[in-house]
C-alpha cells in the first residue's frame, strides 16, 4: 500500500474520481462562514519547497490550514540547504520533528520519489513539483476544473470520458503537461498536445496522447485547451527562432478562441505571460478559467491531504506500478 | 451512517437470518406521528430546519419534510449534515469518503435545527453532528428525531422524537432499509456475526 502522491500516473481510475468526488465536497467548505474542518487536527504537515512558487505553496497552505493541521514552512531560501545540507539530512530533521506529512517541490526531477523510498523520512510524501516529471495535484484540480465545466457541477462519480483535451506550448519542460496527459488518459479523456517539434520531448510518440503541430487545425475539435508557459528559466538553448514568431503560430488570441466550440474554455497552469502564449483578451474573457483553478486548487489540495493522512491508512488505493508494469 | 458498509455486507449474506421489526407502512406512519410531533413541540414548525445524516438520514429528513407540508401547508428547508470529518473515530479507520453538507439556504442562524438519522446507538455521531453544527452557525435550538434507538448509549445524548424504541444487545444488529437506497422499506434486527461491537 503506497501512502505517497508521487505521480499522477499512480492514480486508478477510481482514486482519481474519488479525489475529484472529495474535492467537490470541500468545494463546499469554502462557502460557509468558518472555513475550516476538523479532519487532520493535532497532524503536523511541513511544506518543503527547494523550488520558487507561489500559487502551489499558499494553495497547500490553506488547504492545510482549513484541515486544521499544523503547518510548518519550509524554503531553500535562508535555510540551512544554502549552507550545503542534503536532501537527505534535511529529511531526517523533520523525521526527527515528528512531521506526519512532507509536501515537497523540487527542482531536481524524482527527488519526491527519492525521499519517500529512501527509508530517510516515515512520513507520507505528496509532490507539489519535481523538475520536468511530475505536479500530480496540478493535474487533479485542471481534472477537477475541466469536469465542472464540461461534465456539470455535481457530477459525482463521473470521469472525462470522450472529453477532447488540448495541451498547447512548451510541453518539454512542463511537469503540468506530463501529470496532465497521465490523469486525461486513466479519465478517459482524449489528450492531443501541439507544440513547436523542438519543445516536445524525446518519447513523446509512447505517451497516451496524440501530437500535432498545428494549433488551427486542432482548436475547432477541442473542449478544453490549455496554454503552457514558455518556460524561460529552464532554457537553455534556442527552441524557437523569435518570441513573435511563437505567439504568432502557438499563443492563444481571440481570433482563433474564437475556433472553439461554444462551450470550450481556456486552461492556464499559471503563471501567465501575457502576449506571449496567451493574449489579454482571451486571459480576461470568461471562457479563461484560469481564477477558477487557483480557487479549485485548494480544495482539491484538501481532498488530497485528507484522503491521504484523514484516518489511519489512506483511502487512495493506487499501487505504484512496478517496473515490468511501466508504459 | 458510513460505518454500515461492514454490516450492510455481513447482511446480505445473512439475509434470511435478520428479521423486520418495522415494515414499509409502519415506517410511513411512524413518520406521520413523528411530523405532527415537531408540529406540536414547536407550536406551528414556523421556523424547523431539518437536516438529515448521510445516507439514510437524508432521505427520512425528505419524507419528514413532505410529511411537515402536508400538515403546516408551509415548505419546510430540508437539507443534510455530513459528520465524517468531526468523527472521534476517524483516525482508527482508513480515510473515508466524505457525504453531502447541504444547508438549505435560510441558514440555521436563530433556527430551530431537528437532526434527522436513522439509528441511534451510542450517540457518538449525534455528537459529531452537534460539532458539524457549530462550524455552520447558531440554532435556535436542536433538536434530534431518529427512525429507531436501540440502546446502548456511550454519550450523554438523548432523541426529541423516537419512531421506535427497540432494546437490543450488543450481539444483535439493527439495519434499516429505504427504498430510496435499498429499494425497499424495513428495518431489519439480526444477529452479529463477528465479535466487535463497532458503532453503528
Amino acid at each position: 500500500m503506497m501512502r505517497h502522491l508521487i505521480s499522477a500516473a499512480d492514480l486508478t481510475r477510481d482514486d482519481a474520481v474519488l479525489i475529484l468526488d472529495t474535492t467537490e465536497e470541500m468545494a463546499r467548505v469554502s462557502d460557509r462562514p468558518i472555513k475550516k474542518l476538523p479532519a487532520l487536527r493535532g497532524r503536523t504537515i511541513c511544506n518543503l519547497f527547494f523550488e520558487d512558487s507561489t500559487r502551489t505553496r499558499i494553495s497547500f497552505e490553506a488547504a492545510e490550514k482549513r484541515l486544521s493541521a499544523d503547518v510548518i514552512n519550509f524554503a531553500a531560501k535562508g535555510s540551512s540547504v544554502s549552507k550545503g545540507e542534503s536532501l537527505k539530512d534535511t529529511a531526517q530533521t523533520l523525521e526527527a520533528m515528528g512531521v506526519d506529512a512532507v509536501v515537497i517541490r523540487h527542482s531536481a526531477s524524482g527527488a519526491p520519489y527519492r525521499l519517500a523510498t529512501s527509508g530517510w523520512i516515515d512520513a507520507p510524501v505528496i509532490n507539489a513539483g519535481d523538475g520536468t516529471h511530475q505536479h500530480p495535484t496540478q493535474a487533479l484540480l485542471d481534472a477537477f476544473t475541466m469536469r465542472r465545466r464540461l461534465v456539470g457541477k455535481d457530477a459525482l462519480g463521473q470521469d472525462l470520458a470522450g472529453k477532447r483535451i488540448t495541451l498547447v506550448g512548451d510541453v518539454l519542460h512542463s511537469r503540468v503537461a506530463r501529470s496532465n496527459v497521465d490523469l486525461l488518459h486513466t479519465l478517459g479523456a482524449e489528450v492531443t498536445l501541439v507544440a513547436p517539434p523542438t519543445l516536445l520531448p524525446v518519447g513523446v510518440e509512447h505517451w497516451t496522447c496524440d501530437v500535432s503541430y498545428d494549433l488551427d487545425a486542432v482548436l475547432p475539435k477541442s473542449d478544453a485547451v490549455m496554454m503552457l508557459r514558455v518556460q524561460r528559466e529552464r532554457m537553455n538553448a534556442a527552441f524557437f527562432p523569435t518570441e513573435r514568431e511563437y505567439s504568432r503560430r502557438y499563443g492563444l488570441d481571440g481570433e482563433r478562441m474564437a475556433k472553439m466550440p461554444e462551450h470550450g474554455i481556456v486552461m492556464h497552469p499559471g503563471p501567465m505571460v501575457r502576449g506571449m502564449e496567451i493574449t489579454a483578451e482571451v486571459a480576461d474573457s470568461d471562457r479563461c478559467t484560469v481564477v477558477e483553478q487557483v480557487a479549485n486548487g485548494v480544495h482539491t489540495r484538501m481532498a488530497v491531504l485528507y484522503l491521504l493522512l484523514g484516518g489511519n491508512e489512506p483511502a487512495v488505493s493506487h499501487a505504484r506500478p512496478t517496473d515490468s508494469e511501466n508504459k | 451512517m458510513d460505518t454500515q458498509h461492514p454490516h450492510h455486507q455481513q447482511d446480505q449474506t445473512h439475509a434470511d437470518a435478520a428479521r423486520p421489526v418495522l415494515e414499509g407502512p409502519d415506517i410511513a406512519r411512524v413518520l406521520t406521528r413523528i411530523a405532527h410531533e415537531i408540529v406540536e413541540r414547536a407550536k406551528g414548525a414556523d421556523d424547523v430546519v431539518l437536516l438529515g445524516i448521510p445516507t439514510r438520514g437524508i432521505f427520512l429528513a425528505e419524507r419528514l419534510a413532505v410529511k411537515l407540508e402536508g400538515i403546516t401547508g408551509r415548505k419546510t428547508p430540508v437539507g443534510s449534515l455530513d459528520i465524517t470529518m468531526y468523527r472521534d473515530d476517524l483516525r482508527m479507520k482508513p480515510a473515508r469518503a466524505l457525504g453531502r453538507t447541504e444547508i438549505p439556504g435560510e441558514g440555521i442562524d436563530g433556527r430551530l435545527v431537528v437532526l434527522v438519522d436513522d439509528v441511534l446507538f451510542s450517540g457518538r455521531t449525534i455528537r459529531a453532528a452537534l460539532d458539524a453544527l457549530g462550524d455552520i452557525g447558531r440554532p435556535r435550538a436542536v433538536q434530534l428525531a431518529v427512525l429507531v434507538d436501540r440502546g446502548h448509549r456511550e454519550l450523554p445524548i438523548r432523541a426529541d422524537y423516537v419512531g421506535k424504541n427497540l432494546p437490543t444487545s450488543l450481539r444483535e444488529t439493527v439495519k434499516v432499509q429505504l427504498a430510496e437506497e435499498d429499494g425497499r422499506d424495513a428495518v431489519l434486527l439480526g444477529v452479529k456475526q463477528t465479535a466487535p461491537a463497532g458503532e453503528q
